[in-house]
């Protein structure tokens, strides 16, 4: 008999058990199942673990590890400093390898571990209430809106084309079999900031919610208050905030956000080649019942000590099956602990220097960038790590160049924007050293100008 | 114990940055949108913060701290090679150029492929993020496929009423009636009340087998048939898959749309509730609705991410899926190989039998027949000793054991849905066996211990109603 290192069974045992269920043959535990397979299936036979190791070496080898690298690109996904007891701490095991805090008094670490986070993103966003965690920011969008949907009954979101491409796929996939009808906001071209004539010109009675992104997708940062303020008062404002740029920028929920929602990865947790990561959510108190996902209260045992248990499940699929405010089940809760561990170590103070020094990098590559007389300006609005300027070359060669060097080049817009082909998406953080910048501009200098 | 914000002291720090190294810029931004007041995030220091967490984590139960046979979780053990296998691909950016991610996309290609060979279907997408949300990928790709088809009547989605709440959740999600059809008394879904609501309006019908009850849909090549024979699509909900790789799949029984949950079936952790992996299969005549992007191969055997795939869907989730989640489940499987699945398998329905026969004499068992990979207590016996199955599981938790699922599914009435898997030992069963008896006896002699308990817990029965009455969400 085949042994397997994850399977204890030894023929004793078998032997043993099918004598105890009255079967002489593992297959009479499958005699009410049609003859339909003949049980091999086409896939590789098991191997040892140095085998299977190799193999996945490999492969990771033929995959650009970015440990090394100096990262000029994020759009969406950031390479941000992770400090060495997050992850130490968020993945062991005993987090790891429990399961949704379905007996609470045994799963007490998840949580309080996921009630500290919800506090947390309550902090950074302003907003009075968050759920512990969706997949992702595009999913946290997409479930806004139709929380919006639920709390007005209109059925429009007008969402701004400056936020994530895919967010906007998303919440099209999402919405679509909903009758959610999904207008496009259009953006400036002079300041990247949303078109507020256009957003006045398309809000109806039928419209439900307004999204934006703070800072958007070019990184530029929209004005919060300005847009609340055309809002009719029934209209919720959806705003996808980058979590690091609330270090520097005010807080959604003190600028008239109803619902704050964004992408969790740059708090903490790897890149991933973009998942798992998560979403976070959180809204005004009075919103609470419509808000999808799992949610941790706080309350009292038999003792009347203080403990934490899983609340308003009866929103929730396992209750309400087809009348659930959402059919999410899984969360991301690792990641939302990754995040909370992330955000206790890097305190206060942290976040305030973190997005200080993303901003002040950015800022600095921006300048340098422009100086070289290689690059045009795009943009007019202010921005916080990121920005598009158009180079006077081929992006493609340059990136390519950068390569070379283990640099990462910016994100070429032309994958998203028909118009912004070699547009160049630049983004910068706290783990950018000025020899970085100052050398990926010396970079610049090799590159022939051609006319686009 | 505390809040992490309640070890706040101002003066601490667990972090340093280096000194800012280029020019400071004045920040040109209007005052209104600049931090006023900071988030109070906590100030301690890095041991605070170490033992904050190893305390909270001695609070939890996991799959390495003991038994966990939750039903229809497959709480089977995590492989330590799998975390190591994933720490490997943590510094990938997504929006790489392709032929810096050849091994990524070569790994996601091969799990496509493998998944499908699984499951019996012709094309796999590993875009959505759980369960959940492979259900509604699923539900989505119906509904394209019905418009598609001009089948304007379809509006009727069938489930049976021991469905996964999950289910009739993305149904609705996805713009579908519901509509339950009940289960005969031999706990599988009835084909005479089948064939009652089986006509023209139904899309689908979402069917998991073997079902929550553990046991297998014998009639389903005639409900394959008759959906089919009504061009209706039949889903099947992988959460059971655990029962039956290498044995018979899903495809084989007639089943057009697959789910799977990489975390239950293919040892990925659970991660306290996230983050899965629910990749979808499909039949040949739904490929093109696919999410997209999906990984293909182009004649130069280089991998690429295909966004041409004209009557998509759209997209579930930003970027690729949990690409990490994957590694784990790929790493898991060839580990395990054509012929570790199906052992797998085999051993997870063995124990399952193991248990239900050696609990049979003392406990009732719901449907009490060779089951699959999971079987149900019904619980309303214990009633004559003036406990419930609450009461019984919170005792499990004084043993040092979680107890199964409780109250699922909804037509056992007190049900306890027990999950051994195969990564338990008979030792670790024959332990479960004893304590369930040594309970059974409290309960008979002395229930007040079963009321009162867990009393070895870091906590004592929590008050639920106190949390949903005045609701705290917030330190």
């Amino acid at each position: 008999m085949k042994r397997f290192p994850y399977i204890p069974h030894t023929e004793e045992d078998i032997k043993e058990m099918m004598k105890v269920i009255g079967i002489n043959d593992i297959k009479e535990l499958y005699k009410d199942i049609p003859e339909l397979f003949d049980g091999e299936l086409n896939i590789p036979e098991s191997k040892s673990e140095i085998e299977v190791k190799r193999e996945l070496l490999e492969l990771s080898k033929r995959t650009t590890n970015l440990e090394n690298y100096a990262m000029f690109r994020g759009a969406g996904i950031y390479k941000h400093y992770v400090p060495s007891a997050v992850y130490q701490l968020s993945t062991k095991r005993n987090f790891l390898t429990a399961y949704t805090p379905y007996q609470a008094e045994v799963s007490q670490g998840t949580l309080q571990a996921l009630y500290e986070f919800q506090t947390a993103i309550c902090e950074i966003t302003g907003m009075e209430v968050a759920n512990s965690s969706m997949y992702d920011g595009g999913t946290a969008v997409a479930e806004a809106i139709l929380m919006a949907s639920r709390v007005n009954r209109k059925h429009k979101a007008l969402v701004a084309k400056s936020i994530h491409p895919e967010y906007i796929e998303v919440s099209k996939t999402y919405t679509e079999s909903q009758n959610i009808e999904i207008e496009l906001i259009d953006y400036d071209e002079k300041t990247g900031k949303i078109n507020l004539e256009d957003l006045k010109s398309k809000i109806d009675e039928n419209t439900s919610s307004v999204v934006i992104s703070y800072p958007n997708f070019f990184g530029i940062i929209e004005n919060i208050k300005q847009i609340k303020e055309i809002l009719p008062e029934k209209v919720l404002l959806i705003v996808n905030a980058y979590p690091i740029a609330l270090g520097l920028l005010e807080a959604p929920g003190n600028l008239g956000a109803d619902i704050v929602v964004g992408e969790g990865q740059s708090l903490g947790n790897y890149m991933s080649f973009g998942g798992p990561t998560f979403g976070f959510f959180a809204s005004k108190q009075k919103y609470i019942r419509q808000m999808p996902g799992r949610i941790i209260g706080e309350t009292i045992d038999a003792d009347g000590k203080r403990g934490f248990v899983m609340v308003l499940q009866t929103r929730e699929q396992h209750i309400r099956r087809a009348r659930a405010t959402s059919n999410i089940c899984s969360n991301h809760a690792l990641m939302a602990v990754i995040a909370s561990v992330y955000l206790s170590i890097i305190g206060r103070e942290g976040l305030k220097e973190i997005a200080y020094q993303n901003y002040q990098k950015a800022h600095y590559l921006a300048k340098k960038l422009i100086e070289s007389e290689k690059f045009d300006p795009v943009f007019e609005g202010e921005f916080f790590n990121e920005f598009v300027i158009k180079p006077r070359f081929d992006l493609e060669v340059f990136n390519k160049k950068l390569l070379e060097e283990k640099y990462i080049g910016p994100l070429n817009l032309g994958k998203f924007f028909e118009d912004k082909k070699n547009y160049a998406l630049f983004c910068s953080t706290e783990l950018n050293t000025k020899e970085e910048i100052d050398y990926l501009i010396s970079k610049v200098g090799e590159i022939d100008e051609i006319d686009f | 114990m505390k809040l992490i914000f309640e070890k706040d002291k101002s003066g601490r720090t667990a972090f340093s940055l280096p000194k800012l190294d280029v020019p400071e810029t004045k920040i040109e931004l209007e005052e209104e949108l600049l931090r006023k007041k900071e988030p109070s995030l906590p100030q301690v220091h890095e041991l605070e913060i170490v033992r904050h967490y190893n305390e909270l984590e001695r609070k939890n139960h996991s799959v390495d701290s003991g038994f966990y046979p939750l039903g229809s979780c497959t709480m089977k053990y995590n492989p330590m090679l799998n975390e190591e296998m994933a720490n490997l691909f943590n510094n990938i950016h997504p929006y790489l150029e392709e032929e810096h991610i050849q091994g990524a996309l070569e790994l996601m290609y091969n799990l496509q492929k493998y998944l499908g060979e699984i499951t019996g279907m012709d094309a796999v997408t590993l875009q959505p993020a759980a369960g959940a949300h492979g259900e509604l990928t699923g539900m989505l790709i119906v509904r394209k496929y019905i418009e598609d088809n001009g089948y304007t009547n379809k509006t009727k989605v069938i489930l049976p009423d021991s469905a996964h709440g999950t289910n009739p959740a993305s149904a609705k999600m996805a713009g579908f009636d519901v509509v339950e059809v009940k289960s005969g008394p031999d706990g599988r879904v009835d084909l005479e009340e089948f064939k009652k609501v089986m006509d023209d309006s139904v899309a689908a019908i979402m069917l998991t087998n073997p079902n929550t009850l553990g046991l297998f849909e014998k009639d389903i090549l005639e409900m394959a048939k008759l959906a089919h024979e009504h061009n209706a699509l039949l889903y099947y909900d992988g959460a059971n898959l655990n029962a039956i790789m290498g044995k018979v799949r899903p495809g084989d029984m007639g089943f057009d749309i697959v789910h799977l949950n990489l975390h239950k079936t293919f040892s990925t952790p659970h991660g306290m509730g996230g983050p899965g992996s629910g990749p979808v299969g499909v039949k040949e005549k739904l490929k093109d609705y696919l999410p997209k992007p999906i990984v293909d191969i182009n004649e130069e055997g280089k991998y690429y991410l295909n966004y041409n795939i004209p009557k998509s869907i759209g997209r579930l989730r930003t970027f690729y899926g949990n690409f990490s989640v994957m590694v784990r489940a790929y790493t898991y499987i060839l580990m395990m190989g054509k012929e570790g699945l199906k052992f797998a398998s085999e051993m997870a329905v063995l124990n399952a039998n193991y248990l239900r026969k050696k609990l049979e004499k003392e406990f009732k068992i719901a449907y009490n027949e060779i089951c699959k990979h999971e079987f149900i207590i019904d619980g309303t016996f214990l009633k004559e000793y003036g406990v419930k199955t609450l009461d019984f599981a919170k005792r499990l938790l004084d043993y040092g054991i979680h107890p199964p699922t409780i109250y699922f599914p909804l037509i056992v009435h007190e049900a306890m849905m027990i999950e051994p898997t195969e990564t338990e030992s008979k030792e670790e069963l024959d332990h479960f066996i004893d304590v369930m008896h040594k309970i059974l006896e409290e309960a008979k002699t002395n229930p007040e211990i079963l009321k009162e308990a867990p009393v070895n817990t870091p906590v004592r029965r929590l008050n639920e109603t106190v949390a949903n009455k005045q609701l705290k969400l917030r330190g």
